[in-house]
């Protein structure tokens, strides 16, 4: 259960992305979770929704994308989504084969509604 | 409405501190690895057994985390080297923050090796940095051979998979076999042994690699990159 902290963890990135963005107001916050993250998206949500809670954030939403296992091989360069953990290049059947996503747990993007003035 | 694109690492604070852990590592030659596994595979028998079969002159620290309780702290420092408890007191896995602070009580002058026992856990430990060289990652004979698949994470992000408890093979329905081939589907090429920290001899591959990784650290040659 280290959803808790993770969700703490967005709180705080938002945070500190909203001090560049001075009136901005947040509504939604964007992850990306690669499949390999060990981190459970309902969790993950639940947890949020916690740590908002009767807070100054309470509205903000968290839009949490699973992202599936990419790799790309190393012999003929094909990139394959990965089924079932076979790590096997489907074009050339190399093994050598290396993972180009699916182990982040990365910020995408965050919504804001402004007063109108361009961001700095 | 305005979509500002974000870039940086959900964990970046953490990602910070570690970063900062391996360089000073590295500054002092330290070998530091990370032992995860789910409670009861066997991290503080190993250990234990390591330790009790260290040349005494090797300098050698344990930090150990545990939710409650100074029991393995207690066991390990029998041995006579120094020993620190993490209790986190409901949290589920070591972060760097923790690691920093137990560290700034030693002189890392002093260390060669810094073993970081986690919290037992099969999950949470895998998405904190903690600045090692290397995740190890254990799993005994008494659990399922589907672990591997089961908590892909981990075995994804450890260097080495060590297998224990082997001692117990003729007794349960363990396929040694197949807990490989599935360590090595969701990590291909994965560096794997047999321990057994009650066999006579059931260590001499593990400390074989301890010792190989120990001296490729003192060289300045460990690649760690902090999966």
């Amino acid at each position: 259960m280290h959803e808790l902290s993770i969700a703490e963890s967005i709180l705080n990135g938002v945070r500190t992305e909203l001090l560049r963005y001075p009136g901005a107001r947040p509504t939604k916050v964007g992850i990306r979770i690669g499949e390999l993250a060990a981190v459970d998206v309902d969790s993950l949500t639940f947890c949020f929704e916690a740590v908002v809670h009767g807070t100054e954030w309470e509205s903000l939403q968290l839009d949490a994308r699973v992202c599936k296992q990419v790799r790309v091989c190393t012999e003929c360069s094909e990139t394959f989504d990965v089924v079932e953990y076979n790590a096997e290049c489907p074009k050339c059947g190399s093994n050598n084969t290396t993972l180009q996503s699916g182990d982040e747990l990365d910020f995408d993007y965050l919504e804001v509604e402004t007063d109108g003035t361009p961001a700095a | 409405m305005e979509r500002l694109p974000l870039k940086s690492k959900v964990l970046n604070e953490n990602q910070i501190i570690a970063e900062q852990l391996r360089e000073r590592y590295r500054e002092h030659g330290i070998l530091c690895l990370n032992l995860i596994s789910s409670p009861g595979s066997g991290k503080t028998a190993l250990l234990e057994r390591t330790l009790a079969s260290l040349d005494p002159a090797t300098r050698v620290c344990v930090l150990t985390g545990d939710i409650q309780t100074d029991n393995d702290a207690r066991r390990l420092a029998q041995y006579g080297f120094p020993v620190q408890q993490i209790t986190t007191g409901g949290t589920c896995h070591l972060d760097g923050r923790m690691i920093e602070k137990h560290l700034a009580a030693w002189n890392l002058d002093d260390i060669d090796l810094l073993f970081i026992e986690n919290v037992g856990n099969l999950v949470c430990p895998s998405s904190y940095d903690l600045g090692e060289a290397s995740k190890i990652v254990l799993l005994s004979v008494t659990e399922g051979d589907d672990k591997p698949l089961k908590y892909p994470s981990i075995f994804f992000k450890s260097d080495l998979f060590v297998l224990t408890k082997i001692d117990l093979l003729p007794y349960v329905p363990f396929s040694a076999a197949q807990a490989e081939e599935n360590a090595r589907k969701v990590h291909p090429g994965m560096e794997i042994l047999h321990a057994s920290s009650t066999a006579p001899g059931g260590l001499d591959a593990w400390l074989t690699w301890l010792k190989h990784r120990m001296e490729l650290a003192k060289q300045g040659a460990l690649s760690a990159v902090g999966k």
